[in-house]
């Protein structure tokens, strides 16, 4: 019962923070992003953040994540900090249009000049709401389901920046567009950004998101992102995770596919106190791709989360899903993965595997793949595997001069290979192999608790 | 260079290995036969520092060392080469970075630098041509998809690459045909010289005819019951295992 009772002053207190700056929110937003926010607050009202009882939460209490005292801000607080030091952070540095989210608002750095001549859009979704507004409103809100989950609801209530990308029709973009997603500050706070990615007919996009925290204080992540593939168009989106213990990071990402689109997604969670992604894809078209790929490394407290739902809805797609876990010390992993056929969806082809190391006898995965189909001419398989290290494997190694230390090393980087090799840009899965072979041998979370002393 | 004394081991508290004793000088080809069961992997194994045996007695010292006590990865930098009966196929580690981390572990063990790319490539040539094996396999994984000649073709070729003292091949030989086994066969003659020695483990005789060994010894129910010059492989070929169990019967 008490715990009962805390929970609903966690609620409540939430709603208060909304309540008591209603009038800061509702003026920095436009009247469309205003009146989802007051739905959201409502439905938010009714559901409140997950708990345990909750099916797909069950594994793990946000209650502390949430409880701990933050700072929110309503309007853009001034941060000072150097782009260039960033990379020197175990950021990849790659040839890529920048965008920079600093603390959930978009940071200005530079234009993008030759793609605007293409009628491409990059910047704040504040903005993109003001210039943009038939093209924003058709898709803001639409896939991010407020009455699925409570934590989307919260943050389409308080959130009021965060990335816009717009390819107009016929676009391929040449480089990936690089989102570097910072929190940053001198008090612990919380962020709830707001991302809308919108690609027209037969674009193409690679999107790279590294998210990453440059000071040692307590930081609390909700994030949405939505992103629209209309019809044949192409996106791969790639997402690099990489925060200190002290922060946590809930992230939801609401893909939605139109026909003969094809969508690749590669979550790589490389460290953070906790990391939740609930990645919830829409195949509405028919013939579509989607390919989801997911690899965590964890050691210490850390926890990782990956819910994934993948909607068959339309015939003739195909949804292929793979995520990995390596844990150490006390971490602790959930995969919750849905894949739903709906009775029109015929000829659809889904697979889904989860592999999970655990190196220690601590360490913890709770694994759930899922299938729900109402269709009947479907090929549809899943898996799951737990295991330690294969001890022949290493033998083999040893008998061939290899320390135990670089033996394991080898075994767990040939581990994540399989994820790794996925990425679809060269220099990209070049630099990502890199920082998985630092986080493996234990040379990054050094970096991650410096509080940007990296030089 | 490797001497036994009065080896005893055992798995899950029932005695495979019953009092081994066995010297080995440099130079030297021993051959160990012996029918299945007897114990002829486990001393691979044990020799090798594989883990699930548990030593009950005995003493083994190489190169004046106690082995027993070395991590398998020491033994391995001091020189002593398993050659795999089942060799183990390792998804995501290619053949190039698994000689490479070899190799250059070893090179740092014996205080050498690593050795360059280009230097690398060359001896990589230079060994897999003496086991006939397709260069495309160095850009693979460890053993995956290779077909059972070039696995056991590939744990010559590391043995080239590695140039051990002493080298334990554990029935090379199985699941060969007679081309492949010519091959192998040929690949370890050519890595023989006067400052090393192999063991040469095998069920049946037919290795023999090409790899010639200065002594066979013949391993059963644990112990090395018969000792002699190669001639006893043919005498165990003539005469078949029955002879061996018989003849331990009667001492």
């Amino acid at each position: 019962m008490y715990i009962e009772t805390e929970k609903i002053s966690l609620n409540e207190s939430l709603v208060d923070l909304f309540n008591s700056n209603r009038s800061l929110l509702l003026r920095a937003s436009t009247d469309h992003v205003n009146a989802l926010r007051m739905q959201a607050i409502d439905q938010f009202k009714k559901i409140g953040i997950p708990t345990k009882k909750d099916e797909n939460y069950k594994y793990y209490d946000l209650d502390p994540v949430f409880s701990r005292k933050y700072d929110v801000h309503f309007s853009r607080k001034k941060i000072d900090f150097n782009i260039s030091d960033l990379f020197k952070c175990d950021i990849p540095e790659l040839d890529t249009d920048l965008l920079i989210l600093l603390n959930g608002w978009y940071y200005e750095n530079g234009n993008h000049d030759d793609l605007m001549k293409q009628g491409v859009v990059m910047g704040s979704l504040a903005l993109a709401a003001v210039e943009y507004p038939q093209l924003f409103e058709q898709h803001y809100g639409r896939y991010a389901d407020i009455k699925s989950d409570g934590l989307v609801a919260f943050n389409t209530a308080f959130a009021l920046d965060g990335i816009f990308i717009y390819v107009p029709d016929n676009v391929m973009l040449e480089r990936p567009v690089q989102i570097i997603n910072i929190v940053m500050d001198k008090v612990d706070s919380m962020v709830q950004h707001r991302n809308l990615i919108v690609l027209g007919k037969n674009s193409k996009a690679s999107i790279v998101i590294c998210d990453h925290s440059l000071s040692a204080n307590q930081f609390l992540t909700n994030s949405v992102t939505e992103i629209v593939a209309s019809e044949n168009s192409s996106l791969d989106y790639t997402r690099v995770q990489n925060e200190h213990n002290g922060a946590a990071q809930i992230s939801s990402t609401f893909i939605h596919q139109l026909a003969d689109s094809r969508v690749s997604t590669n979550t790589i969670s490389l460290h953070g106190g906790f990391i939740r992604n609930n990645l919830n894809v829409m195949l509405a078209g028919k013939g579509c791709e989607n390919n989801m790929y997911g690899l965590s490394l964890s050691d210490k407290f850390q926890h990782v989360d990956n819910s994934t739902l993948i909607d068959h809805a339309m015939p003739n797609c195909t949804s292929n899903q793979k995520f990995k876990g390596v844990m150490d010390d006390m971490a602790s992993g959930v995969f919750y993965g849905k894949i739903f056929v709906r009775k029109d969806a015929q000829h659809t082809h889904a697979y889904q595997g989860n592999n999970n190391i655990l190196l220690t006898d601590d360490a913890k995965i709770n694994t759930r793949p899922h299938l729900e189909i109402y269709a009947d001419d479907v090929k549809c398989s899943h898996g799951a595997t737990v295991g330690q290290l294969d001890e022949n494997a290493m033998f083999y190694l040893q008998s061939r001069g290899i320390g135990s230390k670089e033996a394991r090393l080898m075994l767990m980087t040939a581990f994540a290979h399989e994820i790794i090799d996925q990425i679809k840009v060269d220099p990209l899965k070049d630099r990502i192999y890199d920082l998985v072979n630092k986080r493996l041998r234990g040379e990054l979370s050094r970096c991650n608790s410096c509080a940007m002393n990296c030089n | 260079m490797l001497k036994i004394r009065n080896l005893s081991a055992s798995i899950d508290g029932k005695m495979i290995l019953k009092g081994i004793n066995l010297d080995v000088n440099a130079g030297e080809v021993h051959a160990i036969m012996g029918p299945n069961g007897s114990g002829k992997s486990t001393l691979a194994a044990v020799l090798t520092g594989r883990n699930l045996y548990e030593i009950t007695e005995g003493q083994v010292t190489y190169l004046g060392k106690d082995l027993l006590t070395m991590a398998p990865e020491d033994r391995a930098r001091a020189g002593i080469f398993l050659g795999f009966q089942y060799p183990i196929e390792i998804p995501g580690v290619s053949m190039a970075n698994f000689m490479r981390t070899a190799v250059n572990e070893i090179r740092k063990f014996k205080g050498q630098q690593p050795m360059n790319a280009s230097d690398f490539m060359k001896l990589i040539r230079e060994k897999i041509a003496l086991v006939e094996i397709d260069t495309k396999l160095i850009n693979r994984s460890v053993n995956e998809g290779f077909s059972g000649g070039e696995k056991k073709k590939n744990e010559i070729f590391q043995m080239a690459m590695l140039e051990p003292m002493l080298s334990i091949l554990d029935e090379t030989d199985s699941g060969l045909d007679i081309d492949a086994l010519k091959i192998v066969a040929n690949g370890v003659n050519m890595l023989k010289r006067p400052d090393n020695a192999s063991i040469v483990i095998t069920h049946y005789q037919r290795l023999l005819d090409y790899i010639v060994p200065d002594f066979v010894h013949i391993l059963y129910d644990g112990r090395i019951v018969k000792s002699a010059g190669k001639e006893l492989a043919v005498e165990l070929e003539a005469k078949g295992y029955d002879w061996i169990k018989n003849h331990d019967g009667d001492e």
